[in-house]
């Protein structure tokens, strides 16, 4: 038989049982738009995450007060029981380190800001004028803050752009007077809108002169050092650098830890490429009960067309013959199953990015060639089965059962 | 030399524990172009025989030479082939696919063979004028009468050119009228020199073949051609 008439002999089969053949690419394409949804979903996660960490800063190495628990017990640390505080005098004695391009000291609290009658609570942030750059935030309006001594901060403000929208409408903002708790500060930039950012929400934060900052919250403490090492291969040096000078800072005490930005994505990608490999071998199981559910429709199929296999014998067909019409049949199916399947997971992730427009959720391409692939192979697979038992069936019996 | 030379044929099926012999001692010469009927009652072992013949069985003893070639030698792959080019079929309850046209019924032998699409074209249209069906070219098996659908299956029968024609009861599910015109087709058939082997229960279809074979218990009971043997 040649190949273009086997194709057309298994696709009319195929279609002379719509029910049947309906329900096996049903089978089929569930499983691989399980396999393209959920792994677009996973994949996506782990995106969104590692977008999400990118979006702080590059290079970033970030200094926190207190020792993490990860030490281990340190006798030090029981006996003196307060850690000592970040000052901003430990962040200007960083400026030192040769692996450190730049850094901003950041301090955090919760105030009120007023303008026009207006009064809404927001987060202050204080800090230098490198932080907006650090920070890879962009300004919309104005200039961020002044170069300025560390310790003597001006009477400004940057605000963000929906604490502009809400204060000042269509009005300008940049130059206007407003109130922040009991300071009365110059707005002298606006931020550009990013959205959410780490719990963080910048469009409603106001940023200050960080001694300004601690003056207005009564503390001398940092919350964070943001560091930004010189480059990608700079980072652990800078990482080493920054502990060995609070160290000397603080009487050979390691009562800080630091973190480094790269660590923290590692292990979140590490973390969510595992879920997404988990995802995968779910979405893997639904294939192979696809497959199974292929093999089970192709025995049916042998068992109703039995009789039509006795004809075709007695008609001249070989085993071989048989056997290639019944695998094409199954390689259809499946085919058009992976198809459909295909197309219905795109249409599933795509309506998942409409519904969350910050969620990437794109299924990788490893996935979709494994999941098409799968599906062919497993359609294949367990069609052999059906069609060599169609292949060998005795002409005399088949036939008497038409 | 004769067509088919059946010696010492034994057919042996097992039911249960007890064994049934459904040929025994089997010895039939046919000629190449004869017409020879088969007649019996039921479980005689004509339907057996047309298996045999047909190569869709196998002898559990005994010898089938096929114009002069043992063919129970053969392996499936090859008995697929001599079935595909020599042997016709026709069978009671038609056996046509049902998703198939009529033209696509008839020319299944050829796809089956892998004879390309041209030659099988002209080949169908010229089976379907030759038995009265060019308006039923693509009318699906349950579109046609019982007399067409036989008609197609006799088409596909001989679209190979086979050497032999098998019918088994080609005429039990057809009324009388229709009965008589695939019964003068199929002598039409034989008169071009078509080997035809026709199974039936009809005593007058039987006395039409120029020779008729009676069969009981697995055995040859009467042969009217035996002294007149094999003159072609």
């Amino acid at each position: 038989m040649r190949l273009p008439d086997v194709l057309r002999f298994a696709r009319d089969a195929a279609t002379g049982c719509p029910m049947r053949t309906t329900l096996s690419v049903l089978a089929m394409s569930i499983g691989v738009a399980a396999v393209v949804i959920l792994t677009a979903l996973g994949d996506g996660a782990r995106r969104y995450v590692v977008g999400q960490f990118s979006s702080i800063g590059t290079n970033l190495v970030i200094v926190l007060p207190g020792r993490s628990g990860t030490g281990g017990f340190n006798p030090a640390n029981a006996i003196t029981t307060t850690p000592r505080d970040l000052t901003v005098d430990d962040a200007a004695a960083l400026r030192r380190a040769s692996a450190v391009s730049r850094l901003a000291p950041l301090t955090v609290g919760t105030s009120e800001i007023s303008f026009g009658g207006r009064l809404r609570e927001i987060i202050v942030a204080g800090s230098t004028s490198d932080f907006i750059p650090i920070r890879n935030f962009e300004l919309a309006q104005g200039r961020g803050l002044p170069e300025e001594d560390w310790n003597r901060g001006s009477s400004v403000a940057v605000i963000g752009s929906k604490i502009r929208e809400e204060l000042f409408g269509n009005e300008p903002a940049v130059g206007q007077l407003i109130r922040v708790g009991d300071r009365r500060l110059r707005i002298v930039g606006v931020l550009k809108p990013v959205g959410q950012g780490l719990g963080m929400n910048t469009d409603e934060l106001v940023i200050v002169p960080v001694s300004l900052a601690q003056a207005m919250f009564n503390s001398n403490t940092l919350f964070r050092i943001l560091v930004e090492a010189k480059s990608r291969e700079a980072i652990p040096e800078a990482k080493e650098q920054v502990m060995d000078i609070l160290k000397q800072r603080h009487r050979g005490e390691e009562d800080v830890t630091v973190i480094t930005q790269d660590a923290v994505l590692a292990t979140f990608d590490k973390l969510l490429g595992a879920l997404t490999l988990g995802v995968a071998g779910i979405a893997a199981i639904s294939l192979a009960v696809a497959g199974i559910l292929v093999m089970n429709v192709m025995l049916v199929a042998v068992t109703q067309r039995t009789g039509e296999i006795g004809l075709l014998k007695a008609l001249g067909a070989t085993a071989r013959t048989i056997l290639l019409a019944f695998l094409a049949e199954a390689a259809m199916l499946s085919t058009v199953g992976a198809i459909v399947g295909y197309l219905l997971g795109q249409l599933g992730a795509f309506g998942l990015r409409q519904a969350f427009p910050v969620f990437p959720a794109y299924p990788p391409d490893w996935a979709v060639i494994a999941g098409l692939s799968t599906a062919l192979i497993t359609g294949l697979l367990f069609g052999v089965m059906p069609a060599r038992r169609a292949a060998r069936l005795d002409p005399v019996q088949a036939l008497m059962k038409h | 030399m004769a067509l088919i030379e059946l010696t010492g044929i034994e057919r042996v099926f097992q039911l249960g524990d007890s064994e049934v012999h459904a040929l025994t001692a089997l010895d039939l010469s046919i000629g190449a172009g004869e017409y020879v009927a088969v007649m019996g009652p039921s479980g005689s072992g004509k339907s057996t025989l047309l298996n045999l013949l047909g190569l869709l069985d196998r002898p559990n003893a005994g010898s089938y030479r096929l114009e002069g070639r043992d063919v129970t030698t053969l392996s499936p792959d090859e008995q697929a082939r001599v079935r595909s080019e020599r042997i016709g079929f026709v069978f009671q309850s038609f056996h046509l696919v049902p998703r198939l046209t009529a033209a696509e019924n008839i020319a299944l032998p050829m796809t089956l063979a892998g004879i390309p699409l041209k030659e099988r074209n002209t080949r169908v249209a010229r089976a379907l004028s030759g038995f009265g069906l060019e308006n039923r070219a693509d009318h699906r098996p349950d579109q046609l009468s019982g007399g067409q659908r036989q008609r197609v299956a006799i088409a596909r029968a001989t679209i190979m050119q086979p050497a032999l024609i098998l019918a088994d009861e080609p005429t039990g599910n057809l009324d009388r009228h229709t009965g008589e015109e695939v019964v003068n087709l199929l002598e039409v058939l034989n008169a071009s020199g078509v080997t035809l082997l026709v199974v039936t229960h009809d005593q007058a279809m039987g006395a039409r073949a120029r020779r008729q074979l009676v069969m009981e218990d697995g055995r040859l009971k009467h042969d009217s051609g035996q002294n007149a043997h094999a003159p072609a």
